[in-house]
């Protein structure tokens, strides 16, 4: 998304269009299955940082998906040609430059194209340093995979360069979102509330078989923590330093000691990660309930730091 | 995180990619590092992939002793489960289940094994093959 900004002409860093987009949030949802374990999220899903810049700075971003595959090939042909950088929703699983370890069937990966040579594609991928080539054919492939998010070839592009922004009104905005995601969302599963939940369902694990189930559930919610992107506790750190950049560029000096908390609040989660890899390990005797008590506390110290983000929020001199 | 404690244990699972992370330089400031690996991450990665590979190998035990066809090998293979390859071919989760069935498997007519085919990403005469 940064980069989709620096192309129009915008120098925004990777973590103020993280935070400005109110893309920080929790979600448990048990109900969607990826091979056969619930969907834990620590930020918003991808289209929903694009469209939280859009609405602040008016770029005129356009979603397009596809039913067809050649449609949807063709229609990056032509914005390419037309000079576009385009984002892409993927599976990684067909990625053929994404190691063999990394790629399972998750359809929310996003990558940016930005030309074309022949039949190869020129992507930038945050999973990889540098560029990368990705051929046609596995570039389809991976644009129109099935299941869980199908991406339907779903691409996204700006129309119009950003306007000067009020960092100040801007900001202010975010953090409403962001406080009310985390902590008012009436669903239980959304926000602080949703660690809780996933507390329960960690504490209830069922521990015959020698555990195996169990050790697969704690390594999902990790892997889904660490793995994707820069992962849950990443994303907190991600948060703090727009915090930081957003004190920097407002002049409001208060958010700099909430983005310290906020680093020791994704050091938690840290904690959390390691003490789940020793268990899986068997370094450490297996006892879900002591990693729910951990989630607790996490939940405790993410409510009370959202409730004196909203609270620095209200304060701030207009 | 601190600038000089993000983990640089070297991950053999990325192939040699580094991953930007967010830490705090000693200036208190919070800026991206590569870094080259967790070994937590290392573990849970590897514990899902191993996973599969146990599920692609008893199926392929399976296969071999006539109790299902390659089909459920291929899938387990492609890292996919039931209800994602039922999706990717555009067929109901009880015929791939039933597909699994080696009698039932072995006279599969040629457009559901190259739907099979094209939604593992293989070619239609590797679907018989349990390597």
């Amino acid at each position: 998304m940064s980069s989709l900004l620096r192309h129009e002409g915008m120098a925004l860093s990777e973590a103020m269009a993280f935070g400005l987009s109110s893309a920080l949030a929790f979600a448990y949802l048990p109900f969607v299955r990826l091979n056969g374990l619930p969907l834990i999220a620590y930020r918003m899903p991808p289209g929903a940082i694009i469209s939280g810049l859009n609405r602040g700075l008016h770029l005129g971003a356009r979603f397009e998906t596809f039913r067809s595959r050649q449609a949807g090939m063709e229609r990056l042909d032509a914005l390419l040609d037309a000079g576009k950088l385009v984002g892409l929703q993927t599976s990684i699983y067909w990625l053929p430059y994404i190691p063999r370890a990394l790629r399972f069937h998750f359809n929310a990966h996003n990558l940016l194209v930005y030309g074309r040579e022949g039949d190869e594609y020129l992507v930038s991928d945050p999973v990889a340093e540098t560029v990368v080539r990705c051929a046609r054919s596995d570039l389809e492939r991976a644009r129109f995979a099935k299941g869980v998010l199908a991406p339907k070839g779903r691409l996204y592009y700006l129309t119009r360069p950003p306007a000067v922004a009020d960092w100040g009104k801007l900001g202010r905005g975010a953090l409403t979102r962001t406080a009310r995601i985390m902590l008012h969302t009436p669903l239980p599963l959304i926000g602080v509330r949703g660690i809780r939940w996933l507390a329960r369902s960690v504490e209830r694990l069922p521990l015959d078989d020698a555990g195996d189930a169990a050790r697969l559930y704690i390594g999902h919610i990790v892997r889904m923590q660490e793995e994707i992107g820069t992962g849950g506790a990443g994303f907190r750190f991600m948060y703090a330093s727009f915090l930081q950049e957003l004190a920097a560029a407002s002049g409001y000096a208060a958010l700099d000691g909430l983005a310290g908390r906020l680093v020791m609040i994704g050091d938690r989660w840290q904690d959390f990660a390691l003490a789940a890899a020793r268990m899986i390990k068997h370094r450490a005797p297996l006892e879900p309930p002591k990693l729910a008590e951990r989630l607790r506390e996490l939940a405790l110290e993410e409510k009370g730091f959202f409730r004196d983000l909203d609270e620095a929020r209200r304060a701030w001199p207009h | 995180m601190r600038e000089r404690d993000v983990p640089q244990e070297v991950n053999a699972l990325l192939e040699g990619h580094r991953k930007a992370v967010y830490a705090v330089g000693d200036d208190g400031k919070l800026r991206i590092v590569a870094s080259r690996g967790w070994e937590v991450e290392e573990t849970v990665t590897r514990q899902a992939v191993e996973h599969l590979e146990r599920c692609a190998q008893e199926a392929r035990r399976r296969v071999l002793a006539g109790q299902s066809s390659p089909l459920e090998y291929h899938m387990y293979r492609a890292r996919m489960d039931v209800a994602l390859l039922a999706q990717a071919a555009g067929l109901w989760r009880w015929r791939v289940r039933r597909h699994f069935r080696p009698e039932v498997f072995a006279r599969l007519p040629q457009h559901l094994r190259q739907r099979y085919a094209a939604a593992l990403g293989l070619e239609p005469v590797a679907l018989d093959q349990v390597d």
